[in-house]
C-alpha cells in the first residue's frame, strides 16, 4: 500500500537539518507498523511526510502507487496533542471530518454515536472538550479519525501525553480496535513496550539523520492483553529492542 | 451544604459589590474635600451639586445622552463589521496584506481628531460625520485584534484541518474565526470605548445635540456643574457598554467560561 524509496527530508535548504534520509519501506494493507526511535529521530517528519503535510526533499514515497502530494484521501490523523476544537462540544468535534468532506451531518450522526459508545462517552456527547481528562479528549480524537472509515491510520504519539493507565487502556482499546476493522496503521512511539505491545511489525530508527536500523516482525498471539506484556515472548522483543539502543550508545546501565 | 453555598454566595454578593464601594468612598471624598475647603464650584463643583443639576432637567440629559450613545453605538458596529473584513481578507490573501496593511497603519497614525473637521466638509452636520469619526477612532483596534485571533490557530489544529482536505471558507469558518473571538472581544472592548470618545470628538466639532455639545456650550458659560453632570453621564455610559460587550462575550463564548467538570475528576 504504502512505498517508500529512499526518502530523505530536509529542512530549510542546503545548510538546514537533515532529518531522515535513506528510509526505504513498504507497507502492506493491513499492518499495524510502529515506527520506534529517541525522540528528534524523524519519525514524526516520516509521518508527517505520508500525511501531505510535509514535500520529501529526496527518494519517491507512494500510497497505492500515486505519489503523496497533500493529504491522501480516507486519511485518519492523531496528533500527539488531540487537536480537539474547543468550541465545538464532543459530538461535533467527532463529525467534524464530516462537515469537512461537504457531507450531511445527519447521514454520520449515528455513526459518531456508535464511535462514542465504542470508546464509552455517550453520555459525554454534549460535553465540551475543556470539560474532559486528557484520556477521554485523546478517545474522542480517537472517534473522530475514525468517523469516515478511515483506511490508513496515521498516529504521531498520541498517546505520549497521558499517564501510566490511562495509556495502557488506551493501548488495548486501539489494539481491539484494529483486530477488529483492519485498517493500515503507522503508529509514532518512543515507547518500546507499547511498539511491541500494539505492532504487527516495528522499524527502528537511528538518531538524526534518521534511518532504519532494523525491522522487527511481531509474532504476538492476536487477541492482546495486557498481561502479555509479562510473558517471554513480550520480553525478548523488548530486550532486543533495548539492545539495539544501546548499541546506537542511547541507553547505558 | 446550605452553609457552603451561603458563604458561596456571600463571597460573590462581596466580590460584586467591591467596584460599587470604589466608587462610594471616591465621591464621599470628593463631597468632603469640595465642602471643607469651600471650593468654588465654577472650579469643581461637589457631587451633591452635580445631582442636583442632573435632577433639573433628567429628560433633557436623558434626550442628549440617548443622541450621543446612537452616534457611539452605530460607529462601534460599522467598525466592528468592516474591522472583521477588513482583517478576514488580510489574513486570507497574502498580497491584500503586502499591498494593504501599510497604507492602513499609515492612515490610523494620522491623528483622527484632525479629520473631523474633514467629516465635516464631506458629510454635513448630522449624525453622518461624528459616526464617520468614531469607526475611524475604533476600528484600528478591532483590525489589529481580530488579525492576532485569525493567526492564533495552533499547529496542531491547522495540520487537522490540512488532512480533513476542508476548503479555505469550512477552515475560516469553523476554525479560524472561532480562534479569533476571544482576541476579538478584548479589541472590541477598546473598540467600544473608542467609539464613545469619537462620538464625543464629533460632537466638539459641530453639533446643536448631545453630551459633547453639552461639555463645549456649558463651558462656554462657565456652567462647570452642567459640564461635571454630562461627564458623569458619560463615564456612566462607559462602564455600562464595556460591560454589554462583557456579558455579549460570555454569551458568544460558553466553552470559555464553562466550568463543568464530570464526576470524578
Amino acid at each position: 500500500m504504502i512505498v517508500a524509496q529512499d526518502v530523505a527530508k530536509r529542512f530549510g535548504g542546503e545548510t538546514g537539518v537533515t532529518a531522515i534520509e535513506g528510509i526505504s519501506l513498504s507497507i502492506a494493507e493491513g499492518e499495524f507498523v510502529s515506527l520506534l526511535g529517541p525522540s528528534g529521530c524523524g519519525k514524526s517528519t516520516f509521518l508527517r511526510c505520508l500525511a501531505g503535510l510535509e514535500t520529501i526533499t529526496g527518494g519517491s514515497l507512494t500510497i497505492e502507487g500515486k505519489p503523496v502530494d497533500g493529504p491522501p484521501e480516507r486519511l485518519g490523523m492523531a496528533f500527539q496533542r488531540d487537536a480537539l476544537l474547543d468550541w465545538y462540544n464532543v459530538l461535533d468535534n467527532v463529525l467534524l471530518p464530516a462537515d469537512f468532506h461537504g457531507e450531511r451531518r445527519s447521514a454520520y450522526e449515528p455513526r459518531a454515536h456508535e464511535l462514542l459508545k465504542m470508546a464509552g462517552l455517550t453520555s459525554f456527547a454534549k460535553a465540551y472538550p475543556r470539560a474532559l481528562s486528557g484520556g477521554m479528549r485523546q478517545r474522542v480524537a480517537m472517534c473522530r479519525s475514525l468517523l469516515l472509515d478511515p483506511r490508513l491510520l496515521l498516529m504521531d504519539e498520541p498517546f505520549g501525553a497521558l499517564d501510566a493507565l490511562t495509556r495502557d487502556q488506551l493501548n488495548v482499546d486501539l489494539h481491539r480496535l484494529w483486530e477488529r476493522q483492519r485498517m493500515t496503521v503507522l503508529f509514532v512511539t518512543h515507547s518500546i513496550s507499547e511498539a511491541v505491545f500494539l505492532s504487527s511489525r516495528i522499524v527502528v530508527f537511528s538518531p538524526r539523520p534518521g534511518k532504519v536500523i532494523e525491522d522487527i516482525k511481531v509474532e504476538l498471539p492476536g487477541e492482546r492483553k495486557l498481561s502479555v506484556r509479562d510473558s517471554a515472548e513480550f520480553g525478548h522483543y523488548t530486550r532486543h529492542i533495548r539492545g539495539l539502543f544501546e548499541s546506537m550508545g542511547l541507553l547505558h546501565d | 451544604m446550605t452553609d457552603a453555598r451561603t458563604a458561596a454566595w456571600m463571597t460573590r454578593l462581596r466580590r460584586r459589590s467591591m467596584p460599587f464601594i470604589g466608587a462610594a468612598i471616591f465621591i464621599v471624598l470628593w463631597e468632603l474635600f469640595c465642602q471643607l475647603y469651600h471650593v468654588r464650584p465654577v472650579l469643581l463643583p461637589p457631587p451633591s451639586l452635580i445631582l442636583q443639576e442632573l435632577s433639573l432637567a433628567p429628560l433633557w440629559f436623558a434626550e442628549q445622552a440617548m443622541y450621543t450613545l446612537g452616534i457611539t453605538l452605530a460607529g462601534f458596529v460599522v467598525a466592528a463589521v468592516l474591522g472583521v473584513l477588513f482583517a478576514v481578507l488580510i489574513t486570507e490573501w497574502a498580497v491584500l496584506d503586502r499591498l494593504l496593511f501599510p497604507l492602513f497603519v499609515a492612515l490610523n497614525s494620522v491623528p483622527k481628531v484632525a479629520l473631523a473637521p474633514l467629516c465635516i466638509i464631506w458629510f454635513g452636520t448630522g449624525a453622518e460625520p461624528k459616526i464617520a469619526i468614531a469607526f475611524l477612532i475604533a476600528v484600528f483596534a478591532v483590525v489589529i485584534d481580530t488579525i492576532l485571533g485569525l493567526r492564533s490557530v495552533p499547529p496542531d489544529t491547522i495540520d487537522l484541518a490540512r488532512t480533513l482536505r476542508g476548503s479555505r471558507w469550512k477552515v475560516l469558518t469553523r476554525i479560524k474565526l472561532y480562534c479569533a473571538l476571544p482576541h476579538l472581544f478584548a479589541g472590541l472592548k477598546v473598540a467600544m470605548s473608542l467609539a464613545l470618545v469619537g462620538a464625543i470628538v464629533g460632537e466638539f466639532v459641530s453639533s446643536q445635540r448631545g453630551l459633547g455639545y453639552v461639555i463645549l456650550s456649558a463651558q462656554g458659560m462657565f456652567d462647570t456643574p452642567r459640564v461635571f453632570a454630562a461627564i458623569t453621564i458619560l463615564a456612566v455610559m462607559g462602564v455600562l457598554l464595556i460591560e454589554a460587550v462583557s456579558i455579549a462575550e460570555r454569551l458568544a463564548l460558553p466553552w470559555h467560561h464553562s466550568t463543568e467538570r464530570p464526576a470524578g475528576h
